[in-house]
């Protein structure tokens, strides 16, 4: 790595899964370019580089953000989480757990970013949130049921090129129910059914 | 109750190995090895569609912070692209910088080094190329005076007098159907790191075949192939289009001249340009029946693009060649060449737009005839090969038809169209069937005996997402008769000897033979060694070449049943997939798990193929116009419904591991059951892809002008 010019770099303080890293970074320098060429935490993906698909999302401040679309130096002095930080030492967290036993991935690339971005929408829905798939967005509606329909709409930022889309969202079910205190088996209760036999 | 049930292996569904590293981050991809000294490699691609680079403004960037060195047609080194590979010639693209000609857009022209990717971005934006331009076309269309047919083994079959069997058929259905220009996508984009280590070319690569790319960079710069190691541990996905490609030639070009790790990460719109697509299509049907719904006349024409550089053929038109019976045969390809970029393998190549085509011309003569489709595709069922006579290692076509029909409730069905209304939405319901060859070629592999009781096998695969490092494992441990646990399968990696590629739905197939077969014979070895296992363990190894020359020559396929149920808004336009169900033979299921997720991975392909993907080509430019994810939209989660996958029994008999692919045959028949099932619910037959709301608008205005 070249000196940095002074007038176009800047030396910054990022905080990453909870570790304080100092270091120089060009201006022009993404959150996303920063964690994976700087900091060596290429979990968070590029697919796309702007913004349109979702596999560098990470949590800053507990939000979900396109990490491509901000800069290194915009995030000094908030708390970034990345998919390298979300587990609990060996255990992983239970939305990992339920998206490596549904097989909610396949070639993997996509899926960092799912994960934050569904840690972010059990987040957001417990805060209350409406979604786009929302009936009733009155206040005193309060948190609409977590359903599949609304975890595809709240997913919708994340592409999967694989299609992995029906067991993600099974496995973001899965986790909501872990979540809210009666881990039953998830997925199946969740599942919505193509067939009219079991359907009926 | 006794319990002397076998090791959980091949049926049992499995998590994927590599998963643990996948969901937590720690699975590293082609662009993500440290390397000291790296250096960052930038192409800059054409802006014009055809002519000559006629000067490159080299200097003035070489003076910019961090450039290192700057590469084009006036100073590359010469590379040797006179060879064929395992896949065929190379594509045209891998002759980097050797002339100065510009035969589309996106032709990359320059290469620019730099110490970071900030530095190299910016010269490579502010490198001025000077052309000498000429007039392009770009016009892709049927009824284009200029088509051939090309010199390709599979451009034409026929059997039969057509023209007689039409003119003797009670019904006959003539229907020509487009389908657009689309694009892999692939979450990660292409990627490879190159440097010389020790005396060898070392690649991180991400692709489908890392002998494949190894053998041909080889060839390139005329190296001693083992003197070039590739390697390819986890894949962002690839659908066909990670093969080689000229980011790897420049990575390996710049790491030689320059003498130090370089990497090259292409942007989403540059994977665009130059990693492939496939083909739009221009198709005609003609089909002629008798009253019952025998089929006299079957012709399929198919018509695709390709560059001035060298044919490709998308063969749209094959899959006639199995599915049906009919007294007559006509299927054929015609090629027109464009100054566009080459096309290539995109899931399913053939099968996917070639069966939208052929899917709904049944599903018209299923209409025309008054017959439900379902019984006129069991009235046509072939019992050898239509065109070559050969016997089917396994066919269950219509098992497939029958358990989905009883699974989505099909009986109910009330057949005519516009009968199912649900507030501002029409309803509907469509099925299409589905097919994919089965083949496989020579692979190596080689599976050693350690000395602590575990298993380690050694084979060139690629696990693109499809789960064959997975796979394997439980293949392995079938044939060694040990818990999967004990068993650590390596692939990725050149150094482990030929194999085939994940390709052609062949992969796991051809991977499977090697792996068991090595496997037996390691067994026989450890009973000879009566347990006693040196520290460096017992190795063996196999090549299926002769394996596979002994398998009888017959039609080996997966077959399937698509069924779709669709919501239509007439007066916006929208499309909604309500649900899907796909029925599958497809041999051996070897982890249910995995299998599923590939088969509906494959049927999201055919709903992201039948509303969304179309990329759109500027006449006046020739480029793509609005080349990313927010332009060419590829299914999000709110697109996709509910969908399942099943099986059914499959048992391939004269078959050593009776393992069927099944990365491709999830799309094939998908796009053609959901257009079935928009003419169901709004009576208008849509024979042009994507299903967009404006066709659908227009079509409904047609129709109700049509009834005044």
């Amino acid at each position: 790595m070249a000196p940095a010019t002074p007038a176009t770099a800047s030396a910054i303080t990022l905080t990453v899964n909870g570790e304080k890293h100092t270091l120089t970074v060009d201006h022009r320098t993404t959150l996303l370019d920063a964690l994976r060429e700087r900091l060596d935490l290429t979990g968070p993906k590029k697919g796309c580089d702007q913004g349109q698909c979702g596999a560098c999302t990470v949590l800053v401040d507990g939000r979900r953000i396109v990490s491509c679309l901000e800069l290194a130096v915009a995030t000094e002095g908030r708390a970034v989480t990345t998919i390298e930080g979300v587990a609990d030492g060996d255990a992983l967290h239970p939305v990992q757990q339920a998206f490596l036993d549904l097989d909610g991935f396949q070639c993997g690339y996509c899926t960092p970013g799912q994960i934050c971005s569904a840690l972010a929408v059990l987040d957001e829905h417990a805060a209350g949130w409406p979604s786009a798939a929302t009936p009733d967005v009155r206040p005193e509606a309060g948190p609409p049921p977590l359903t599949p329909e609304e975890i595809r709409e709240r997913m919708s930022g994340n592409l999967c090129r694989c299609g992995a889309y029906v067991s993600i969202v099974q496995a973001v079910a899965r986790a909501a129910e872990h979540r809210a205190g009666h881990p039953g088996h998830g997925a199946e209760a969740t599942t919505e059914s193509t067939t009219k036999e079991s359907a009926a | 109750m006794t319990t002397t049930a076998g090791p959980r292996t091949v049926g049992v569904a499995h998590t994927r190995v590599e998963g643990r590293d996948k969901v937590t981050g720690a699975a590293r991809y082609a662009s993500e090895q440290p390397f000291d000294h790296l250096a960052h490699g930038w192409l800059v691609l054409s802006a014009i569609a055809r002519g000559r680079v006629r000067a490159v403004g080299d200097a003035a960037v070489r003076a910019m912070p961090g450039v290192l060195a700057v590469f084009h047609s006036g100073n590359a080194p010469r590379l040797m692209t006179d060879y064929t590979s395992i896949l065929g010639p190379p594509d045209p693209t891998l002759a980097l910088f050797q002339h100065d000609r510009v035969p589309h857009q996106g032709w990359p022209v320059a290469l620019v080094v730099a110490e970071t990717p900030e530095q190299a971005r910016e010269a490579a934006e502010a490198l001025v190329v000077e052309y000498d331009e000429e007039p392009h076309d770009v016009a892709f269309h049927a009824g284009r005076p200029d088509t051939y047919i090309p010199e390709d083994a599979n451009a034409v079959a026929s059997k039969g007098d057509l023209e007689a069997e039409l003119a003797a058929s009670a019904v006959v259905v003539d229907a020509s159907y487009t389908t657009p220009e689309e694009h892999h996508s692939a979450m990660e984009p292409h990627a490879v790191t190159a440097r010389w280590d020790g005396g060898r070319l070392e690649v991180i690569d991400t692709n489908q075949g890392a002998m494949w790319v190894a053998g041909e960079l080889a060839q390139l710069f005329s190296l001693d192939p083992s003197s070039v190691r590739v390697r390819s541990e986890h894949i962002g996905g690839a659908f066909g289009s990670k093969g080689v490609r000229p980011h790897q030639v420049a990575a390996v070009m710049a790491a030689t001249e320059l003498q130090r790790p370089v990497r090259l990460a292409l942007t989403r719109r540059q994977t665009f340009a130059i990693t492939g697509y496939r083909s739009p299509t221009a198709q005609r049907v003609r089909l002629g029946a008798d009253p019952d719904g025998r089929l006299r006349a079957l012709e399929h024409e198919a018509l695709s693009l390709t560059s001035t550089l060298r044919p490709f053929v998308e063969t749209s038109a094959v899959l006639g060649r199995v599915l049906y019976d009919a007294r007559a045969h006509h299927t054929a390809h015609r090629l027109v060449d464009l100054d566009m970029p080459t096309p290539t393998w995109m899931r399913a190549p053939g099968e996917a737009p070639g069966s939208f085509a052929l899917e709904s011309a049944l599903d018209e003569l299923a209409d025309r005839l008054g017959m439900d489709p379902i019984e006129l595709r069991a009235r046509n069922e072939p019992t050898v090969g239509p065109l070559s006579g050969l016997p089917f290692s396994s066919r269950d076509l219509l098992g497939c038809f029958r358990e989905g029909a009883r699974r989505f409730g099909w009986a109910e069905r009330d057949p005519r169209p516009r009968s199912r209304r649900e507030g501002r939405w029409l309803l509907g319901t469509g099925t299409a069937a589905a097919t994919y060859p089965s083949g496989a070629a020579p692979s190596t592999a080689s599976v050693t005996a350690e000395a602590d009781g575990t298993f380690t096998v050694r084979i060139t695969a690629a696990d693109v997402g499809t789960g064959a490092r997975t796979a394997l494992t439980l293949i392995a441990a079938e044939a060694l008769d040990v818990e999967p646990d004990r068993v650590t399968v390596r692939i990725g990696d050149s150094d482990f000897g030929p194999a085939w590629v994940a390709g052609g739905s062949m992969g796991t197939r051809s991977w499977s033979l090697a792996v068991s077969s090595a496997a037996r014979e390691l067994r026989g070895r450890l009973a000879l060694a009566d347990g006693d296992i040196p520290p460096e363990g017992i190795t063996a190894r196999t090549d299926t070449a002769g394996l596979l020359a002994e398998l009888a020559k017959k039609e080996r396929h997966s077959f399937g049943a698509q069924f779709a149920e669709v919501a239509v808004d007439v007066t916006t336009g929208e499309i909604r997939v309500r649900r899907m169900l796909g029925i599958f033979a497809a041999g051996r299921i070897v982890n249910p798990l995995t299998a599923r997720s590939q088969l509906v991975g494959g049927m999201i392909w055919g709903l992201s193929m039948a509303l969304h993907e179309e990329a759109v080509r500027d006449p006046a430019s020739g480029g793509q116009l609005g080349a990313d994810f927010a332009n060419y939209h590829v299914a999000a989660h709110a697109d996709v419904p509910a969908i399942e996958a099943d099986f059914i029994d499959d048992p391939v008999p004269d078959d050593p591991v009776g393992v069927k692919g099944i990365g491709e045959i999830g799309i094939v028949g998908a796009a053609a059951a959901i257009s079935n099932a928009v003419r169901h619910a709004t009576g208008v037959r849509h024979r042009d892809l994507p299903l967009r709301p404006d066709r659908v608008l227009r079509a409904e205005e047609e129709a109700a002008a049509q009834h005044g």
